[in-house]
């Protein structure tokens, strides 16, 4: 069997699942916000996307330029008036109450949309192709994604090594208390950090939502690719979170390759032994408690 | 410039601090000395505003900052060194002072003049915060401090854990950091050291004020300090 082309699609499918979960990997990594609702929102941003180009008759990238923003507000106002209140020694509050937001956002989908599956399209550049030699086959959106997966990393890595907000941002999951002894109101910066991963999170809804297809309570299926991805990868390292996502990707597309049906469970089982085997992901970077 | 009326704080139930007035000038020092949980950092904290006040008031300046949230009292120039150093660990030396710069303050002090003001700081500049000895841990939260231009500094136990040596060294540094015009307020369980840098000495004693002046002698301080009699 021809294991290369599983392998070259898995990546690629890797940037997809890279693109979800570098938003979860800052709110979970600085943060220690377990946020259940995050695939929810990411799909709350695909039909978002869906109503904007119907009503406005325009592509899928040109509603992004709108709907980026526009979940990036949310993110900061329910950071500073939900989700800050959460924060404490307990993880529970914030399971629970992103739990909550996680019904309430896929119920309001159902009340609002339809359960049917719905997709956005791009036209002819959803199933182009871009022929290898070998007889592999690349498609050109999966492509673009992968590519964008990278960019959007090294941007983020770059924010967060040098710039003074980014700088704060690390300050804070170190010790907030201390962070207010230096005049900066770390609410602030909890806020900041939630509105770059709601910015980042409709940027992937939309890519998936293009993709692959999606319905009201898809975003659980969402959710756990983005959070195997990061323990993959390890906690806090954005670059681990693409070496995670990468591998979630091909353990996939190589477990298909094998058993078309058992795809998922696949990247599932290379999950748990990870899990069982390197609890600290691919940049062994130690958590603290 | 640092007034504090009847100044009472808790954690939780338990009362830490009792009806405390003390006072500050304009580029005048004090230290506040006690022995282990007399509230001494409790004092410090609740005037740099990490622990809410239950009583009294705090002026800086002349104006009420009693109820202002520690990063607005850090921005009008009230900074704290804290207890046990507190540096972001897994930040470099020089991001832990570059955070600082968020207090948006202006004045003598910026981290080319800090870092001249400590060499040692210097040297260690591209270091994991939590690489560092205990003495290099001090002199970098002194140092992440003053990259804030504070009006009023507070420092907490600076001498915690640090052998003898390098104790002396950070204290030689208040009196530049004192020439600057900056007012320094600070906590110390070592009261000849203390001694050394301030006239003025206020001791608590289980979270009141036993003992507030100048040129006390020595039998008046350890009695005020261990709640002794003193023996006349």
């Amino acid at each position: 069997m021809n294991l290369l082309d599983p392998i070259i699609q898995g990546i690629l499918l890797g940037g997809l699942y890279a693109l979800f979960a570098a938003g979860l990997s800052l709110m979970f990594g600085v943060m220690r916000i377990v946020n259940l609702a995050y695939g929810d929102f990411a799909v709350l941003a695909s039909y978002a996307s869906l109503v904007v180009v119907n009503a406005a008759l325009v592509n899928p990238l040109v509603a992004l330029v709108f709907i980026a923003p526009a979940m990036a507000l949310i993110g900061y106002v329910l950071q500073r008036t939900i989700l800050q209140r959460t924060l404490g020694l307990s993880p529970l509050p914030s399971l629970l109450v992103t739990f909550g937001l996680s019904i309430i956002v896929q119920n309001l989908l159902l009340m609002f949309g339809s359960a049917d599956q719905q997709r956005l399209t791009l036209g002819d550049i959803d199933t182009a192709s871009i022929i290898l030699p070998l007889d592999i086959h690349i498609g050109v959106f999966p492509l673009a994604v992968f590519v964008l997966a990278i960019v959007i990393l090294s941007a983020l890595s770059w924010f967060m090594a040098s710039t003074q907000y980014g700088r704060l941002v690390r300050a804070v999951s170190d010790d907030p208390a201390t962070v207010e002894l230096q005049g900066v109101n770390p609410k602030q910066i909890f806020a900041l950090a939630t509105a770059i991963a709601f910015g980042l999170v409709a940027v992937a809804g939309v890519a998936a939502g293009i993709q692959t297809s999606f319905n009201p309570s898809s975003g659980s299926m969402l959710l756990i690719f983005a959070f195997e991805a990061v323990i993959i990868g390890g906690l806090g390292s954005l670059w681990g979170t693409l070496g995670g996502a990468m591998i979630l990707g091909v353990a996939q597309t190589v477990g298909a390759a094998f058993a078309p049906a058992q795809q998922i469970l696949a990247g599932h089982l290379v999950f748990l032994i990870f899990l069982a085997f390197l609890p600290n992901g691919i940049s062994r970077r130690k958590v603290r408690a | 410039m640092l007034q504090v009326k009847k100044l009472s704080a808790a954690y939780g139930q338990v009362t830490a601090i009792r009806e405390i007035d003390l006072s500050i000038d304009e580029g005048g020092i004090l230290a506040v000395i006690g022995a282990n949980g007399a509230g001494k950092s409790t004092l410090l904290k609740t005037i740099a505003g990490q622990l809410p006040l239950k009583t009294g008031s705090i002026h800086f300046e002349g104006q009420d900052i009693s109820a202002l949230p520690a990063f607005e009292r850090a921005r009008r120039g009230v900074v704290m060194v804290p207890e046990g150093r507190r540096l972001f660990a897994s930040l470099t030396v020089h991001e832990n002072l570059q955070t600082a710069l968020s207090s948006k303050r202006k004045g003598f002090w910026n981290l080319e003049t800090v870092y001249d003001l400590f060499p040692l700081v210097a040297e260690r500049k591209d270091r994991r915060a939590g690489n560092l000895s205990g003495g290099e841990q001090q002199a970098t939260a002194i140092a992440r401090a003053l990259v804030a231009n504070p009006r009023l500094l507070l420092l907490d136990e600076v001498s915690l854990g640090l052998a003898p040596a390098i104790i002396s060294e950070l204290y030689a540094i208040l009196p530049k950091i004192l020439a600057q015009g900056t007012s320094i307020l600070l906590v110390e369980q070592d009261v000849s050291q203390a001694l050394k840098v301030s006239d003025e000495v206020h001791c608590l004693l289980q979270g009141s004020t036993s003992l507030a002046g100048k040129n006390f002698d020595m039998a008046a301080i350890s009695a005020a300090y261990f709640g002794t009699e003193v023996k006349s």
